[in-house]
């Protein structure tokens, strides 16, 4: 006797069940720690943070725990956390020129003020298995800075000048950009997005943005879809102030240290009737250390403003309507992902015209047939085979 | 060179694209100097015709016969790519309706028509952008454009550049699809004028599809009228426009004259 | 050795004679045979994935290892110079996985691989210089697609290419590539040099050494051979030039060298000094002497 399926609310609450079992895993391996993930998985929790697009180590350990590890789905969890957050105003924004830098490479210059500080990198790892970490073993301690070298006090006062603003000195490159800086930010996730999108919008999109997704449109610019000539101006990772300024005080008070990335990209600029030869720039950032994604990220900014700075547009990357629409893996996720739910209502209505064309289809074929058969008994005979 | 001999033999094209005809055993000769107009109404298989004749398409079935610059007469389809894409951009010309098609719209006008010359080989840049910038006058493009894109041009000024482009090899037969549709009528009537000026001072065959007469009757010598995929009338343009034997065609003719 | 680093040793005992197993030499040797008998046509070859990031030479890595035998001695070059962090990383690479003797004397060494510069020195026969490839595809900037710039180089059609010259001196009243530089080879094939200066471009040509490219990324081979003639493209009224500088440098006073601008601070001061580390070193044990650090501009 046919039962005909019910919603199931003991279904889904023991597929809940399921799920938090199979989170936990064996009980006899000692429970993951929030403190384990922040201090040990903390480039995820990087990641979780710059998609999540909130800046907290702690909450991103737990989504990270939550989602057994999965990337999408915690950033999915700290995303609806975020959403419900009061705002209770907008920070000064942060100055990476005073960053207390633990890693800063410039790829176009041998050496610079402030130098080249590897700092904690993979970059010239052998990727090769590293058994002593299955074994347990402690690493060596990190090497002792050498007796502090006397710091030569910049013109400008800071110690790690930007590299943008070395080539800016003489010309060679844009100052940071048309935008008016005392402009309102706009903040996406509290209006919707209409095209065309400017800077600020498209930035914030893109820091928010699949790493995968960023990444690969990044990468597709330097395979010539939307070509930008890039060189790697300057990359730099660690802390800086975020300050807040109460209308009641009416001055700047520190809120705390935040982690970030920051990649300023140098892309060729060949000048225009207006505007002189000149290097451009593009710009990524993201909390902890991603430097993936900072970098994709300038990749994609810097070809989002081909049709700013007259180039022409035929690729993805310099497509903004595509990138913007495209590049939130909540977005994306959900949709792909919403295949699953049921779908049988429309899928029979697909049913019902499938089979009436197939029968459309066999009598103008039969029709044919009889009108050719007269002429050409050969092509009709597996036909008559077939009928037997 | 024998001008008696047609320079392309079309015999028996015919495509399909799945189940629907593009077009159907159209067969005509073209001799040197001649211009002839594919006219009809769009879905008619000129298009087609046109790409079959580009050798864009394969046919499913007909050959072309194209004769060299030695006389001897050569069937397209059984050429290699080389020999094919080497005529291509020496002895023929495509001008196409959509000039961002036809040009490179981030090269300067001076590349654009300079890249079939460094095609075949001149590596003189100053002769390149002289020869450049002399065909920019006979297009009549003001040469101090000679560094612009074409992305700065109007588009009556596209299709020109194009046609110099095209014209810069000194090709002998060359395509048109429609190159004048989409144009302001008076900026038509001057790229009309061009191009029949260019047509007679270098002795092209021409094939030019259009579905509007008046551009066929101010070019071409005959006129070909196709409807669903097939030639329904031919004949010298002036006679077949004057005195229609189809229906079909009488009420093409007709129909421009109302409007 | 501490009992950490010795378990580190022991990871690379497994892996065979640099690092890549003898059937995959064999595949890369095939490749390069085949590079080397069509010069400058792009061989497509099976690349591994590699110990180290796409980017960072596995292309070079594997030509390298194809190639090395254990009475090799093996010189690196980033940018010209044996102590950047990548060539320091690739040669530590080799001494670990293959055991040779290493060196920082161009005249030493049997192999060379290089990213960005071609060694001042002039290279001799038997020795092999690899190149990292990130792009080998000169023709790619102008058409992204493979299916067509293959067909492209089938057909030796490469008017696109001087379209694009055509427009550096149509716009700057001379050619404003710097890298990358387009050659044509042996008459032929239109190769990428890599992405060394086009400083380096004349070297190429006629070179006593094998010039061997590997593009790990994107899968392709493709050689030099000794004594080729590997021309630059340029047009008969604006012949190829190299970039010259108008200064020395500052440590070794060469005057045909290519020189690295070292910024000493935000003030302006700037240091220009060779590119490649062992010829600016070498010519200092000579007893050449250069300027030093110039006066910063007013």
């Amino acid at each position: 006797m046919y039962v005909a399926v019910k919603g199931g609310e003991a279904a889904i609450a023991n597929a809940h069940r399921l799920l938090a079992h199979e989170r936990r895993g064996d009980p006899s391996v000692p429970e993951l720690g929030l403190d384990q993930i922040g201090e040990q998985m903390s480039l995820l929790v990087a990641r979780v943070m710059t998609e999540g697009s909130l800046y907290d180590p702690g909450l991103a350990a737990l989504a990270i725990k939550q989602a057994r590890g999965d990337v999408v789905e915690a950033v999915f969890l700290l995303r609806a956390c975020r959403t419900t957050l009061p705002r209770f105003g907008a920070a000064e924004p942060i100055d990476t020129g005073a960053m207390r830098v633990r890693r800063r490479v410039s790829a176009i210059f041998k050496d610079l003020p402030g130098g080249q500080v590897l700092g904690p990198t993979f970059d010239y790892t052998h990727r090769l298995l590293d058994f002593t970490l299955a074994a347990g073993l402690p690493p060596p301690p990190p090497a002792e800075a050498p007796v502090e070298t006397p710091v030569e006090t910049l013109a400008n006062g800071a110690r790690m000048p930007r590299v943008a603003s070395l080539l800016g000195e003489e010309g060679l490159i844009e100052s940071g950009g048309t935008d008016d800086p005392d402009a309102p930010v706009p903040d996406l996730t509290r209006e919707p997005v209409s095209y065309p999108a400017d800077r600020a919008l498209r930035l914030q999109a893109l820091a928010r943005g699949d790493e995968g997704f960023v990444l690969a449109l990044g990468y597709s610019t330097q395979r010539g879809f939307g070509r930008t000539h890039p060189f790697a101006g300057e990359i730099r990772h660690g802390e800086v102030a975020l300050e807040f300024t109460p209308e009641e005080l009416g001055f700047p008070v520190p809120l705390g240290r935040v982690a970030v990335t920051e990649c300023e990209m140098v892309n060729q600029f060949h000048g225009s009737a207006e505007r002189p030869p000149q290097f451009t720039r593009g710009y990524g950032l993201a909390f902890g250390q991603s430097e993936r994604k900072a970098m994709a990220m300038a990749l994609v900014d810097r070809a989002l403003r081909a049709e700013e700075l007259g180039e022409e547009t035929s690729a993805p990357a310099q497509d903004q309507e595509f990138v913007l629409s495209h590049c939130d893996s909540l977005q994306a996720t959900g949709f792909v992902e919403h295949l699953k739910l049921p779908h049988h209502v429309d899928f029979q209505a697909e049913l019902v015209l499938l089979r009436r064309l197939r029968a459309e289809h066999a009598a103008r074929y039969a029709a044919r047939e009889a009108a050719t058969g007269a002429a050409s008994d050969d092509a009709a005979e597996p036909f008559q085979e077939a009928a037997e | 060179m024998n001008d008696d001999l047609p320079l392309l033999s079309v015999e028996g094209l015919t495509r399909h694209y799945g189940a629907r005809l593009g077009c159907a055993d159209v067969a005509f000769d073209l001799y040197p100097g001649e211009v002839l107009a594919v006219v009809g109404e769009s879905g008619s298989g000129k298009s087609t015709l046109l790409s079959l004749l580009a050798q864009e398409l394969r046919p499913d079935a007909g050959r072309l016969l194209y004769r060299l610059r030695d006389g001897t007469a050569r069937e397209l389809g059984a050429m290699g790519e080389a020999e094919r894409r080497l005529l291509a951009r020496t002895e023929w010309g495509f001008i196409r309706q959509d000039a961002t098609q036809g040009l490179r719209m981030a090269v300067s006008a001076g590349g654009n028509v300079g890249e079939r010359l460094m095609a075949l080989g001149r590596r003189h840049y100053g002769e390149i952008r002289g020869t450049a910038a002399e065909w920019l006058r006979r297009v009549e493009i003001d040469v101090a454009r000679i560094d612009d894109t074409p992305r700065a041009f109007s588009g009556g000024m596209r299709q020109r550049l194009q046609i110099a482009r095209n014209l810069v090899t000194a090709p002998r037969l060359v395509l048109m699809d429609e190159p004048t549709s989409g144009l302001d009528v008076s900026v038509q009537a001057r790229l009309l004028d061009l191009v029949r000026g260019l047509v007679a001072e270098l002795g092209l065959a021409v094939v030019i599809v259009t579905h509007d007469l008046a551009v066929a009757r101010l070019l071409s010598h005959r006129i070909m009228v196709m409807r669903r995929g097939r030639v329904i009338e031919t004949g010298l343009t002036d006679q077949v426009l004057d005195d229609p034997a189809e229906p079909y065609t009488q009420l093409l003719v007709s129909s421009v004259l109302a409007a | 050795m501490s009992a950490v680093s010795e378990t580190r040793e022991q990871a690379l005992a497994g892996y065979n004679f640099a690092y890549l197993d003898e059937q995959t030499k064999r595949m890369i040797r095939r490749a390069i045979l085949k590079a080397v008998a069509i010069p400058g046509y792009q061989v497509p070859f099976a690349s591994r994935e590699m110990p180290m990031p796409y980017g960072w030479g596995t292309g070079g890595v594997q030509v390298t290892a194809a190639v090395l035998g254990p009475d090799d001695v093996l010189k690196v070059i980033d940018q010209g110079a044996d102590d950047t962090t990548n060539a320091v990383s690739i040669r530590q690479f080799f001494e670990r996985t293959a055991g040779v003797a290493t060196t920082t004397r161009t005249a030493e060494a049997t192999v060379i691989q290089t990213r960005h510069r071609i060694p001042e020195a002039t290279l001799r026969a038997g020795q092999v210089l690899v190149f990292q490839v990130p792009i080998p595809e000169p023709l790619r900037f102008l058409e992204p697609r493979e299916t067509e710039t293959r067909r492209l180089h089938a057909l030796a059609e490469y008017g696109l290419m001087h379209v694009k010259l055509y427009e550096d001196i149509a716009r700057h009243g001379h050619i404003a590539t710097t890298y990358a530089y387009p050659v044509e080879v042996s008459g032929r094939y239109v190769m990428d040099p890599s992405p060394t200066p086009k400083f380096d471009n004349p070297k190429m040509d006629d070179c006593a050494a094998l010039q061997l490219f590997g593009a790990g990324r994107e899968r392709r081979i493709y050689a030099v051979p000794p004594h080729t003639r590997v021309r630059s493209l340029d047009f008969a009224d604006h012949p190829f030039e190299v970039q010259r500088f108008d200064r020395p440098c500052a440590l070794c006073g060469a005057a045909d060298s290519y020189l690295d601008e070292v910024v000493l601070d935000d003030r302006g001061r700037r240091l220009f000094v060779c590119s490649d580390t062992d010829h600016c070193a070498t010519r200092r044990a000579e007893g050449h002497v250069g300027p030093g650090e110039e006066e910063a501009a007013p």
